[in-house]
């Protein structure tokens, strides 16, 4: 299972790149989407919306369940991934790129530090 | 929780376990996706050894089933099999089920697992002189092999052992029944074998090609064909004909069964609702279980669907739902509620695919 040095997850499998904390791109781990399977349907919140940390802010869903997905850190939407509404298929072929659904401006970046590391993530998925 | 004899080899081969009817059953293993177009495209094999397996036996056995079940039984000759309903005195079905004559006196009922219990205290509340019924449901595993290539493969694996013709049962030594019936709405065959013998099959059919297929297959696959699922769009409170299932009820029958009455009164006055396929017109989330039917301006709630999915063969949502009859017409413009939003959806015509 692919898990890439450089992100922080959290306990419910969203990742987050923490190196571009003003639009810092968020999706779902290599393990959710491998659980999920054929994603097939993505209901994404608006641009300007502020989210708290644990917060459903999406809904991904496969062919038998619909799934929420949580904002890995508070602060505001700033960009979202369009595409994706129309073709979901990044999620489950490219989740750590094409796959990125939206990007959040961090309102408190050192909630970063209540997240899991690469080497944590491995660990809480083994 | 019961366990399928085949527990240990769903694990092995990575599926993903849910609880369905009182078993832990694989409900997938690579993807729903990829499992639904093999059994279009080329042949699945799927673990049905949840399915419950009753045999009635005696000299009035054909005559006792045909006063209990919707079909004609004295249409069947030996070797031929059914799809049937059991109703309650109200027309409501129990269970719908295949029912095969092996002989005059000994017929093989396929039921669903979730009704054996419900399904035996129904018969069993109207017994009949030299009528015997006996539970085989812990004695069988089963595997249901579908899917245009599913002949071929069985010709590979055994030469020797032709398969039934359509709908027909056939049985042979070892206590291994095949049964040329289905789900999917593809060509294949059930087989039957005592549990201690199910391994070895599941084993040589997957060697022989067949991709292991989940139930979440199974229902995307189903769905597509408009088979209804008992316990969501079958119940105690619709008849089948509000189902869509006139054909598999013979009214004219020389024998009266439950729920009769009700479905005459049903015929001559007009059913109060029909199971009714929808699909979505447009990008919409996929529609499910439960979610409101609501007319096209989504104001005013006209149902629920009893069931739901994204087709993976036609790549839109589709579901069913009863709704009145004036509006279970193709072309009906609806929409379906999801999460407290609506989305343009329209009445199709049966089946989906």
């Amino acid at each position: 299972m692919n898990v890439p040095d450089q992100l922080r997850f959290s306990d419910s499998h969203e990742w987050i790149d923490p190196t571009t904390p003003d639009a810092a791109p968020v999706g779902v781990s290599d393990h959710a989407q491998a659980e999920l399977t054929d994603v097939v349907y993505l209901e994404l919140p608006e641009v300007g919306r502020m989210v708290s940390k644990g917060e459903p802010m999406a809904v991904i869903e496969s062919v038998k369940a619909a799934n929420d997905i949580y904002a890995p850190a508070s602060g505001e939407i700033v960009e979202v991934n369009e595409g994706l509404a129309e073709a979901p298929e990044p999620v489950n072929e490219d989740p750590y790129g094409g796959g990125w659904m939206v990007k959040i401006k961090l309102s408190d970046p050192a909630e970063l530090e209540t997240l899991h590391d690469a080497g944590s993530y491995r660990e809480h998925i083994s | 929780m019961n366990r399928s004899p085949l527990h240990d080899r769903h694990l092995e081969l990575g599926a993903r376990m849910l609880p369905f009817a009182g078993w832990e059953m694989p409900i997938q293993y690579q993807g729903i996706v990829a499992e639904h177009n093999a059994v279009r495209e080329k042949v699945g094999v799927f673990d049905i050894s949840h399915m419950g397996e009753l045999v009635v036996t005696g000299a009035g056995a054909g005559d006792w089933l045909n006063g209990l079940l919707t079909n004609d039984v004295s249409h069947l000759a030996n070797g031929q099999g059914q799809y049937t309903l059991m109703l309650n005195e109200d027309g409501g079905v129990i269970d719908d089920l295949i029912l095969y004559r092996r002989s005059a006196e000994n017929f093989f009922l396929v039921v669903n697992a979730s009704k054996i219990d419900e399904d035996i205290d129904w018969l069993s509340s109207h017994p009949a002189e030299g009528v015997e019924l006996l539970n085989l449901s812990s004695g069988y595993g089963a595997l249901a092999v579908q899917g245009p290539k599913s002949a071929d493969l069985w010709a590979t694996l055994e030469p020797s052992i032709l398969l039934p013709d359509r709908n027909g049962i056939s049985e042979r030594e070892q206590g291994l029944i095949l049964c040329r019936t289905g789900y999917t709405g593809e060509d294949g065959f059930e087989l039957f074998a005592p549990v201690e013998q199910i391994e070895k099959w599941f084993s040589r059919i997957l060697e022989a090609g067949a991709v292991p297929c989940g139930l979440g297959a199974r229902d995307t696959l189903r769905l597509e064909k408009c088979y209804p699922l008992n316990g969501s769009d079958l119940d105690l409170g619709h008849t089948p004909l509000e189902a869509g299932l006139r054909f598999f009820v013979k009214l004219e029958k020389a024998n009266d069964f439950p729920g009769k009455e009700t479905l005459l009164e049903q015929r001559k006055n007009g059913l109060p609702s029909r199971l009714t396929a929808i699909a979505m017109t447009g990008k919409a989330p996929p529609p499910r279980h439960d979610y409101e039917v609501r007319d096209e301006e989504g104001g005013e709630v006209l149902g629920t669907l009893t069931s739901g999915s994204m087709s993976p063969s036609l790549g839109k949502g589709i579901g069913l739902a009863y709704l009145a009859p004036e509006i279970a017409t193709p072309g009906t413009a609806l929409s379906i509620a999801v999460r407290g939003r609506v989305f343009p959806a329209e009445v199709m015509k049966k089946p989906f695919l």
